[in-house]
């Protein structure tokens, strides 16, 4: 019988609309491409409505539960801070998150209800997670599309995943060069984006 | 075309549970497919709709996606019929009666239960209707087990003539995993079965198939404890044998993988007798069952000691970290507390979108909301209690807000005598479920104020059509009900039938005052589609030029895109403070539906010029 700590297991969280899922979805093919067992799943009530979104991903030679267990996530990739802030326990304790720095508040915090987190990148280096952070908006933005945010951070935790990274750029390339060819070699541009922006945010992770 | 749909016998894909039923019920050769959506079931239908050689629909509601679907299996096709527990509730009418009838061609529901209510009303055990309803009840683990299963129920309901429900819950319905897939079946069609004192349920003909119903019982719980969908997972470690069904079962064979596992895929009726000799084997029983002691009441009731909820949680889904310490405690093992540790975050409750056409309406509710009362019904407008508008009195279920409005004026206290009741609900929940409230309320010669919000598409589901949108599940042109027409045909004057675009937020403020002061009932109904379908067009972004006094106007209508820059607290001479707060607008969100410039005190919210986007 396997047990979890043989599985890896990937947690992608941020914001219903994001592309939070179809970024696990590449991970959980990655998977597959590696012929290894998979499952992905999300708790996420009324995704569309800006609500939390937290997409589990495990894969290894068999996986059982599909939600990862608290204080076993091998890596975080939070497409915005204060997500990542509140899944940061969920890491074990080596884990990596890979953070977009760019804030989205939701009307509660804008009608004064609650106050966002002055440092999340901060307080989660402080309880010890590796936490790599760059503003994957703003990368976008210059790449002139909004919706590269999600191959930009899959480009940002390239790096760090217990498999070859070039993996998930073939993935995401391929499924561009068969459904919208136009596209193929701009993802591929924002991966490599996304790959030097994590590089440069070394220095600061450990 | 979706790539399942072409999938080659024995390929394998990522498929979620949805997507896996889909394929398995496509494959045992169905004809009908139908189903109202409802959360987390509504992908099953939409996948079916892919499949060419299936006559998939979205029905008004419940009842009759069920009652289409008997209506095929009579006359010798296999049918389904998709749902949420919810919505079982509805169907219940003609489920209770067809279990008695039995079945020609197969005839399979799947219903898919919110365990954890992450989009409910209520949390309620499906498995319930296995015995109410005197029905089999599969329940897979897995996305492999229920494409196997959605083939493997139209066999068993056409060898035992019952209907079969497939218990889902989120955590099926939403996992991905691997599939192995197969290919459609050439389904022989039965024919018209031509037999009135089988389909005909009168109590004659009822009393009769009372007789059979009791052999079929009998039949039922021999096969349960024969069948290969219940088995045994040897282990070694004999001190607790666990009985469970359904994604408990993953988490008790990765939390405790030595012990024994007897694992219930035909969960009802319950194979009591195999449980008692797997009893035999171990030295105590526990059942682990998401989410009611249902397995567990009837093993006790037939002698057969075991615990489960003595123990384990009542509501909610488990997980491994959930059941693993009180059971480990319950073996006297020693057990590390949970960590509870968490860092602090503010929530980030599911909220009306950028646009929303309901924002307006909820503005103009949240002002008026201290002289009326406001009931309301199922959908995004539910969202409407929340803040900023907190702008609903009650919520309770399908068509609710219209019957409990009128309720409302005839139960109230004598100086509630004057405050006027306003119902709000959505196009397709009208559809499903608030016409006959309607109708209630004109016949008795109620007085209800209805805002009927109709934004062309069943949207918290995700956007699906409905009869009411002009096109059905395939995207093809289908007739489109005239919502003004349908309540002057039940009774609404028609000088009280009020359309309104809810973007003229001034114009939805004066009418719903004039509507509400009025002594009879009215019909606002609004016309603007669901900014999440592609109905919805854009206009320029809107910006904040100089000027924003803080005065927070603009906040109250909840759109998300109007974001906070600064905080600051003014106090008057009076001494009293006042909280400002300054904003700005997120260009790549704003839509420019100009509901915030209609609130704007100082007028300093603009569109985005060519200009700006140069700079």
């Amino acid at each position: 019988m396997t047990n979890s700590n043989e599985l890896t297991n990937i947690l992608v969280v941020g914001i219903g609309g994001q592309g939070v899922m179809t970024a696990s979805e590449i991970l959980a093919m990655a998977a597959i491409e590696m012929d290894l067992d998979v499952k992905k799943t999300e708790v996420a009530g009324m995704a569309q409505r800006g609500g939390v979104v937290a997409s589990h991903v495990r894969f290894g030679k068999k996986v059982l539960s599909p939600a990862i267990p608290k204080g076993e996530a091998d890596i975080i990739i939070g497409f915005e801070p204060a997500e990542s802030m509140r899944w940061a326990t969920h890491l074990k304790k080596e884990g990596v998150a890979m953070v977009n720095t760019l804030r989205i508040t939701p009307p509660v915090v804008n009608v004064g209800l609650f106050e966002y987190p002055e440092d999340p990148i901060g307080e989660m280096r402080k309880m010890g997670v590796k936490t790599y952070d760059f503003n994957a908006g703003e990368i976008a933005k210059e790449l002139g599309e909004m919706r590269l945010v999600n191959t930009i951070m899959m480009g940002g935790v390239s790096e760090y995943l217990p498999f070859d990274g070039e993996l998930l750029k073939s993935i995401i390339v391929e499924k561009f060069r068969q459904k919208k060819p136009e596209l193929a070699d701009l993802n591929d541009r924002a991966f490599e984006a996304g790959r030097k922006a994590a590089a440069l945010s070394a220095q600061n992770a450990a | 075309m979706n790539a399942i749909v072409k999938a080659h016998a024995q390929s394998k894909h990522l498929l979620s549970g949805n997507e896996a039923i889909a394929r398995g019920v496509w494959e045992a050769g169905v004809k009908v497919a139908t189903a109202y959506p409802g959360t987390p079931s509504t992908e099953i239908l939409e996948n079916l709709a892919l499949y060419p050689d299936i006559n998939a629909q979205w029905s008004v509601n419940e009842k009759v996606s069920l009652e289409v679907a008997i209506g095929a299996c009579v006359v010798g096709s296999r049918a389904f019929c998709a749902m949420k527990h919810v919505g079982v509730n509805v169907a219940s009418d003609a489920l209770m009666s067809q279990t008695l009838a039995g079945v020609n061609g197969g005839l399979v529901l799947a219903v898919a239960d919110d365990v954890g209510l992450s989009s409910s009303q209520n949390e309620q055990d499906t498995r319930f209707w296995g015995r109410f309803a005197h029905l089999p009840i599969l329940e897979p683990c897995d996305s492999q087990e229920a494409y196997e299963m959605a083939i493997r129920a139209f066999d068993l309901s056409e060898k035992f003539g019952v209907p079969i429900i497939i218990r889902l819950t989120t955590r099926v319905c939403h996992v991905k995993s691997l599939v192995t897939v197969g290919e459609r079946l050439d389904y022989e069609h039965k024919g018209f079965l031509d037999n009135p004192s089988k389909w005909v349920m009168v109590p004659t003909n009822a009393k009769e198939l009372l007789k059979e119903q009791g052999v079929r019982d009998k039949v039922l719980k021999a096969y349960t404890n024969e069948t290969d969908l219940n088995w045994i997972d040897e282990g070694s470690d004999k001190r607790l044998g666990f009985v469970t069904s359904g994604p408990a079962y993953l988490h008790v064979k990765g939390t405790f993988p030595d012990a024994p596992v007897f694992k219930m895929g035909f969960s009802y009726p319950v194979p009591i007798e195999a449980i008692r000799a797997f009893g035999e084997t171990v030295d105590k029983l526990i059942v682990v069952e998401e989410t009611e002691p249902l397995v567990e009441t009837e093993l006790l009731a037939a002698g057969v000691a075991v615990h489960g909820k003595d123990i384990l949680p009542r509501t909610g889904e488990l997980s491994p970290a959930i059941i693993e310490n009180p059971i480990k405690a319950f073996l006297g093992e020693e057990v590390e507390a949970l960590d509870e540790s968490s860092l602090p975050v503010f929530p980030r409750p599911p909220t009306m979108c950028v646009a929303c056409p309901h924002l307006s309406p909820y503005y103009c509710l949240s002002k008026l909301h201290k002289k009326v009362r406001i009931a309301g019904d199922i959908g995004c407008y539910t969202l409407g209690a929340g803040h900023p508008w907190k702008a609903l009195d009650t919520t309770t279920c399908m068509g609710a807000s219209i019957s409990m409005a009128l309720g409302m004026t005839l139960g109230c206290s004598e100086e509630d005598k004057k405050k006027p009741v306003v119902a709000v609900i959505g196009d397709s929940t009208f559809l499903h479920m608030g016409m006959q409230p309607l109708l209630d309320v004109i016949y008795n010669r109620g007085n209800v104020t209805v805002l009927l919000l109709d934004n062309r598409a069943t949207g918290m589901t995700g956007g699906q059509e409905n009869a009411g949108t002009g096109f059905d599940i395939n995207g093809n042109e289908a007739p489109r009900v005239d919502f003004a027409k349908i309540v002057e045909a039940i009774g609404v004057n028609p000088d009280r039938i009020r359309p309104v675009d809810p973007y003229e937020m001034p114009t939805m403020f004066k009418i719903i005052k004039e509507e509400i002061s009025k002594d009879e009932p009215s019909v606002i109904i609004t016309n603007q589609p669901c900014v999440l379908t592609d109905r919805f067009k854009k206009n320029p972004p809107l910006k904040v030029i100089d000027g924003c006094t803080g005065c927070t106007n603009c906040l109250s209508t909840g759109c998300p895109a109007i974001i906070v820059t600064h905080r600051e607290t003014e106090v008057r001479k009076s001494g009293k403070e006042i909280e400002k707060a300054f904003v700005t607008i997120e260009t790549a969100a704003c839509t420019g539906c100009n509901l915030c410039v209609s609130t704007c005190g100082p007028d300093v919210i603009k569109p985005l010029t060519p200009r700006d986007f140069l700079d």
